[in-house]
C-alpha cells in the first residue's frame, strides 16, 4: 500500500531545489552527492530498507534535519485537533442520529436532514474562513490562527468537525433505523423493558458495531480534512507540514508524512476492529 | 440526552404517518427541482458569461481596487460585488469561474467513470485473484487521505487545468469501482447474462451490451454527486496554490486571494466561496432527488 503511493511521490528533487539557471554539470554533481543518480527502483529499495530497519526517512532537503524529527514536532498539534474533533462529532452525531431515527420525519429529523444536506455541500476551508471572519474579526471572540490555548482550538475543531458530522449523523440514523425494525427489539419491548433501556442497551449497542468500523475507516478522511483545516488556521500540525513540503518539493518529508498517515489509518482500523469485538461478543467467537 | 429518551413514547407511536412520508418525498423532489434550476443557472452562466458579465474579468483598475459591494458605503457604480486587490470586477470573475469549475468537475468525473467503472466491471465479472487485487487497491485508496495524493500529483505534474483533471480523476475513481463491482457481481448470476453466455457472445459484448446498461442509473446518480465533490476539490487545490494558476478566474484561487484581505474586505473571500457552496448544494440536491426517482435502494449505501 505504502509503496504504491511513494512511487508517485518521487519527483525530481534536484530540479526543484537548485536555481533555475543551474548548469547541467552542477545538476549532475548535486545528484551524485544526494545519491539521486541511481535507478529509481534502487533508490526506492534503499529508502524502504532505511525506513523499516532504522526508522530513517532521510533528511529534510529544506530544513536539513531528519524528516522524522520535523514530524515529531508537529504530531502533538494534529493529535490534539483530531481527538478534539472526534469527541465533539460523536457527542453531537450520536444523540442527533438517535433522535432522528426514533422520531422519523419529525421536525427534529427534518432539521437534521437539512443540516446534513447543507453540511455536505459546504467547502471546509470556506466554512473555516467564514468562521474566522465572523467570530475572529467581527465579534473578536476567538483568535483566528495559531495554537496554544483552548480558545485557539475552537474554530479549527468546529471547521474540521463540520467535515464529518453530516456523514456520521446520517450513519447513526440509518444504523438505528435498521436495528429498530429487528425482532429482538420487539421482544425487548414485549418483556416490558423501559423504552430507555430498549433504545440504549438493545438498539444502540447493536447499531454501534458497524458505526465503530466506519469511524475507524474515517481516520483517513479526518486526516485529509486536517490537512486543509491546519492550512487555513495556520495550525502547526502535520497537515500543514505536508502542504508546505509538497509545495517546496521537500520529498523526504512528504514521504515521511505519507507513511505516518498510512500508519495512523492502519492503527485506526485495527483499534476499531478490537473495539467492535469488545462490544459484540459474536465477533470474538468467530 | 438522557431526559429526552426517558420521555420518548414507545417507538410504534412514532411510526411516521403516511402523510409525513409523502411530505418528505414531495419535499425531496421539490429540492431536486431547485437543485436542477441552480445547475441550469450555472451552465447558462458558464456558456453565456461573455454576454452576461458586466466587465472583463482580467481588466485591472488599480486606482479602484478593493471596492466594497454596491450596497455598502464607498462602493463604485458598475461593480455589484465590488472589486478585488487588482481592481478587477468580482462578479465578472465569479461568473467566469463557473467555466473552470464545470469543465473540471465534469471532465474529472468522466475520467473517474472511465477508470472506476472499467475496473469494477472486470473485477466483478471475473472475480477471483483479479477481484482481490482490485479490491485491495480500492480499499487502500479509500482509506488514505485522498487530498495528499491529489496534491502530490499536481505538484509533480505542475499546476494546470489538465493536470488538475488528471489528479482528481486518478484519485477519485474508487467509489465507482466499488459500486460497479458489487452490481456486476450480482448481475453476473442473472438469467439474461447466463443466456448471453450460453449463446457464446464475447465477454466484451456481455459486459458492454448486457451488464453496463443495467448499471447506468447507479453510475448516473453517483456521477452527479461526484461532480459536486470534484468542484469542491478543484477549488481546494487551487486554494492551496496547486490548481488553476492566476490570473485565470477560479473560485478556489479567488478564495485564497480573498483570504489575505479577510480582516477588512470580507466579501473577497465570502462570495467566491458562496459560489462553490451553492453549486455543490445544487448538484447534491439534484443527485438526491435522482436517486429517489431512479434508484431508491442506493439510499442505503
Amino acid at each position: 500500500m505504502i509503496s504504491f503511493f511513494l512511487l508517485f511521490l518521487n519527483t525530481d528533487p534536484a530540479l526543484v531545489l537548485l536555481p533555475l539557471d543551474a548548469e547541467m554539470k552542477d545538476i549532475e554533481t548535486f545528484k551524485k552527492q544526494m545519491g539521486l543518480d541511481r535507478p529509481i527502483l534502487i533508490q526506492y529499495g534503499d529508502f524502504l530498507q532505511k525506513v523499516i530497519f532504522h526508522g530513517d526517512f532521510g533528511q529534510s532537503l529544506v530544513a536539513k534535519v531528519p524528516a522524522l524529527q520535523l514530524i515529531a514536532e508537529r504530531l502533538p498539534a494534529t493529535l490534539q485537533l483530531t481527538v478534539a474533533v472526534m469527541i465533539i462529532v460523536n457527542l453531537v452525531s450520536i444523540p442527533a442520529g438517535i433522535i432522528s431515527a426514533i422520531r422519523r420525519y419529525s421536525l427534529a429529523d427534518n432539521v437534521a436532514t437539512f443540516v446534513a444536506l447543507v453540511g455536505q455541500a459546504m467547502p471546509l476551508y470556506w466554512f473555516g474562513i467564514m468562521l474566522m471572519i465572523i467570530f475572529g474579526v467581527w465579534l473578536r471572540w476567538l483568535p483566528i490562527s495559531g495554537s496554544g490555548s483552548l480558545a485557539h482550538l475552537v474554530l479549527p475543531a468546529i471547521t474540521l468537525g463540520s467535515w464529518i458530522l453530516p456523514i456520521n449523523m446520517r450513519l447513526v440514523r440509518s444504523g438505528m433505523l435498521d436495528v429498530l425494525n429487528q425482532d429482538y427489539i420487539r421482544t425487548a419491548r414485549a418483556k416490558g423493558l423501559t423504552e430507555k433501556k430498549v433504545l440504549i442497551k438493545h438498539a444502540f449497542r447493536n447499531a454501534a458495531v458497524p458505526l465503530i468500523t466506519i469511524l475507524g475507516m474515517q481516520i483517513g478522511l479526518l486526516l485529509g480534512g486536517a490537512v486543509v483545516t491546519e492550512t487555513v488556521f495556520a495550525w502547526p500540525g502535520m497537515g500543514r507540514l505536508a502542504v508546505d513540503s509538497i509545495r517546496g518539493g521537500d520529498y523526504p518529508v512528504v514521504q515521511a508524512v505519507v507513511v505516518i498517515f498510512a500508519f495512523f489509518v492502519v492503527i485506526g482500523n485495527l483499534l476499531a476492529d478490537i473495539l467492535a469485538a469488545v462490544i459484540d461478543p459474536r465477533i470474538r467467537l468467530e | 440526552m438522557r431526559d429526552t429518551t426517558a420521555v420518548v413514547p414507545p417507538f410504534d407511536e412514532w411510526e411516521p404517518t403516511s402523510s409525513a412520508r409523502i411530505f418528505r418525498r414531495m419535499w425531496n423532489l421539490r429540492l431536486g427541482v431547485i437543485g436542477g434550476l441552480i445547475i441550469l443557472g450555472l451552465i447558462f452562466t458558464a456558456v453565456l458569461c461573455p454576454l452576461l458579465a458586466p466587465s472583463d474579468p482580467y481588466q485591472q483598475d488599480i486606482v479602484n481596487r478593493l471596492k466594497p459591494p454596491l450596497w455598502m458605503e464607498k462602493s463604485l457604480k458598475g461593480h455589484l460585488l465590488g472589486t478585488d486587490h487588482l481592481g478587477r470586477d468580482l462578479l465578472s470573475r465569479i461568473m467566469y469561474g463557473t467555466r473552470v469549475s464545470l469543465i473540471i468537475g465534469v471532465s474529472a468525473v468522466l475520467l473517474e467513470v472511465l477508470i472506476g467503472v472499467g475496473l469494477g466491471l472486470v473485477a466483478g465479472y471475473y472475480g477471483g485473484k483479479l477481484d482481490s487485487a482490485v479490491s485491495f487497491l480500492v480499499n487502500c485508496m479509500m482509506g488514505f487521505p485522498f487530498i495528499l495524493l491529489a496534491m502530490s500529483l499536481v505538484a509533480v505534474l505542475g499546476p494546470s487545468l489538465e493536470n488538475v483533471i488528471v489528479a482528481l480523476g486518478f484519485t477519485g475513481w474508487p467509489v465507482f469501482t466499488r459500486v460497479t463491482r458489487i452490481e456486476t457481481f450480482r448481475l453476473r448470476e442473472r438469467e439474461f447474462v447466463l443466456a448471453a453466455t450460453a449463446q457464446a457472445f464475447s465477454t466484451a459484448r456481455i459486459l458492454f451490451r448486457h451488464i453496463l446498461p443495467n448499471l447506468l442509473p447507479s453510475i448516473l446518480v453517483l456521477g452527479t454527486v461526484e461532480v459536486a465533490r470534484a468542484i469542491i476539490q478543484e477549488s481546494l487545490l487551487s486554494f492551496l496554490g496547486l490548481g488553476i494558476k492566476p490570473p485565470t478566474p477560479s473560485w478556489g484561487t479567488m478564495l485564497a486571494e480573498g483570504r489575505n484581505y479577510m480582516l477588512l474586505q470580507w466579501w473577497l473571500a465570502a462570495f467566491p466561496g458562496a459560489a462553490i457552496f451553492l453549486s455543490a448544494l445544487g448538484i447534491n440536491l439534484l443527485g438526491d432527488a435522482l436517486r429517489d426517482l431512479i434508484d431508491p435502494h442506493l439510499r442505503k449505501a
